[in-house]
């Protein structure tokens, strides 16, 4: 028998932690993908500590979301049971895998940008997010590393791995420009000091993306054009078959416990 | 000087003292007071709470730990201890205890280095190897066993270690 799905009541606030919270789950699910198919075992590892750095994050922000929204919801039930128009991550972190070189993109494009935002996120006035964001601005900054290295590898290493790195950009870097927008109820959110202002840190972010993609002898595309949709929960057809399998004990057994 | 201790600061030290024995199940030389994740007893009457701070977001020993807690509290006498979790101050590997680093050496892992600002965790590291000493080594993958952890490798003595990493 078929679950429902949840109603959530999203107020500012609540929107604002479940955005968070649905990075976090859909990228670190995305990583998991990864576990025991990665090309080495030492990436075997990075990606699968990745994936529960970011699951870990996930969990506390909704966590956080359910204490804001004060009804019958807690984190297991705004992972599970919602459906793919009550997402509202970023376009980017539910694209596919790919190859490598398309992981380590995905991974570098968000972890630049998560570095600079947990990091500007500590001076929340908000002290279980200010607390959030000191735990995930140090893992993010782990993460930043690891990618970055990789990019550089990969786009200064053989021509295949530079042609198949420099196609990796070219795909996802329209995705990249949804991660710096914010709307209404998010920025009364930034003038009461609780979030802030992801658009003034558009410039840092391409900063440590060029410096690095430089390094790596990549180019950026000139492309200004952005995708937009999954922070209003309109999604690419990848979500849904994401979702079917992260979700399908909690759907096909109701309320299941290890 | 002899401290006379007051009744209910005896039972609460006695409350602190079973959940301070509680150890990481991934690196079960160290309590959860060596770590600094146990980070206060509060009494209420003889019902006890216990805070604690996660390490990492998705430690999974997180679980497993609040779990010993209570069982290590009823062994103590304890009628339904309650484990809370703190997210704020966020856990840093300075609350580590000095002794924490050094049972941390005995047991083969590289202990984190003193200070977790963004200069340490990302400035030049010379790591020691806790098997021979030697600082020969080299980062052979920024990810370990653990989430908490790197691999290492010593070139002298050829052996590899794990580094407790700065957090």
């Amino acid at each position: 028998m078929p679950v429902a799905n949840i109603q959530v009541s999203e107020t500012p606030l609540v929107l604002y932690a479940l955005r968070r919270a649905d990075d976090a789950l859909i990228l670190g699910h995305r990583l998991s993908e990864w576990c025991g198919h990665a090309p080495m075992l030492e990436e075997d590892m990075a990606l699968s500590n990745i994936a529960l750095d970011l699951i870990g994050q996930a969990r506390e922000l909704y966590s956080y979301a359910a204490k804001a929204e004060g009804k019958e919801n807690d984190e297991d039930k705004l992972a599970y049971l919602r459906d793919v128009r009550q997402y509202r991550n970023l376009l980017l972190v539910e694209q596919p895998n790919g190859d490598f070189a398309q992981t380590l993109v995905r991974q570098f494009f968000y972890s630049a940008f998560a570095d600079l935002y947990w990091r500007a996120m500590m001076t929340s006035r908000d002290t279980t997010l200010a607390a959030i964001a000191a735990k995930s601005e140090k893992e993010s900054a782990y993460h930043l590393r690891h990618a970055s290295e990789w990019i550089i590898r990969l786009g200064d290493g053989t021509d295949e791995s530079h042609a198949r790195a420099q196609a990796a950009i070219d795909q996802l870097w329209a995705f990249t420009g949804e991660m710096f927008d914010v709307d209404e109820g998010e920025r009364a959110l930034i003038h009461a000091g609780i979030a802030i202002d992801p658009g003034t840190l558009r410039g840092p972010w391409l900063q440590t993306v060029s410096d690095i993609v430089g390094q790596a002898t990549l180019v950026l595309p000139q492309n200004d054009w952005m995708q937009q949709g999954g922070r209003l929960g309109r999604h690419s057809e990848h979500l849904g078959h994401l979702l079917s399998e992260l979700q399908s004990m909690q759907r096909t057994f109701p309320g299941l416990t290890w | 000087m002899v401290t006379v201790l007051q009744p209910d600061s005896e039972l609460r030290q006695r409350a602190w003292d079973a959940a301070a024995s509680v150890v990481d199940p991934e690196i079960p030389v160290l309590t959860i007071a060596d770590l600094g994740v146990l980070r206060e007893v509060a009494l209420d009457g003889d019902h006890v709470e216990v805070a604690i701070t996660p390490t990492y977001s998705g430690c999974p020993a997180m679980n497993m730990i609040a779990l010993e807690i209570e069982l290590a509290l009823e062994r103590a006498g304890f009628h339904r201890p309650k484990v809370r979790t703190v997210l704020s101050p966020a856990w840093t590997t300075d609350w580590m205890s000095e002794e924490g680093r050094q049972k941390l050496r005995a047991y083969g892992i590289a202990p984190p280095q003193a200070s977790s600002s963004r200069r340490e965790l990302f400035g030049a590291q010379a790591m020691a190897c806790p098997q021979c000493g030697s600082e020969n080594t080299e980062l052979l993958s920024e990810f370990g066993s653990t989430s908490c952890k790197a691999l290492w490798r010593c070139k002298s003595c050829r052996e590899p270690f794990d580094y407790f990493k700065c957090h």
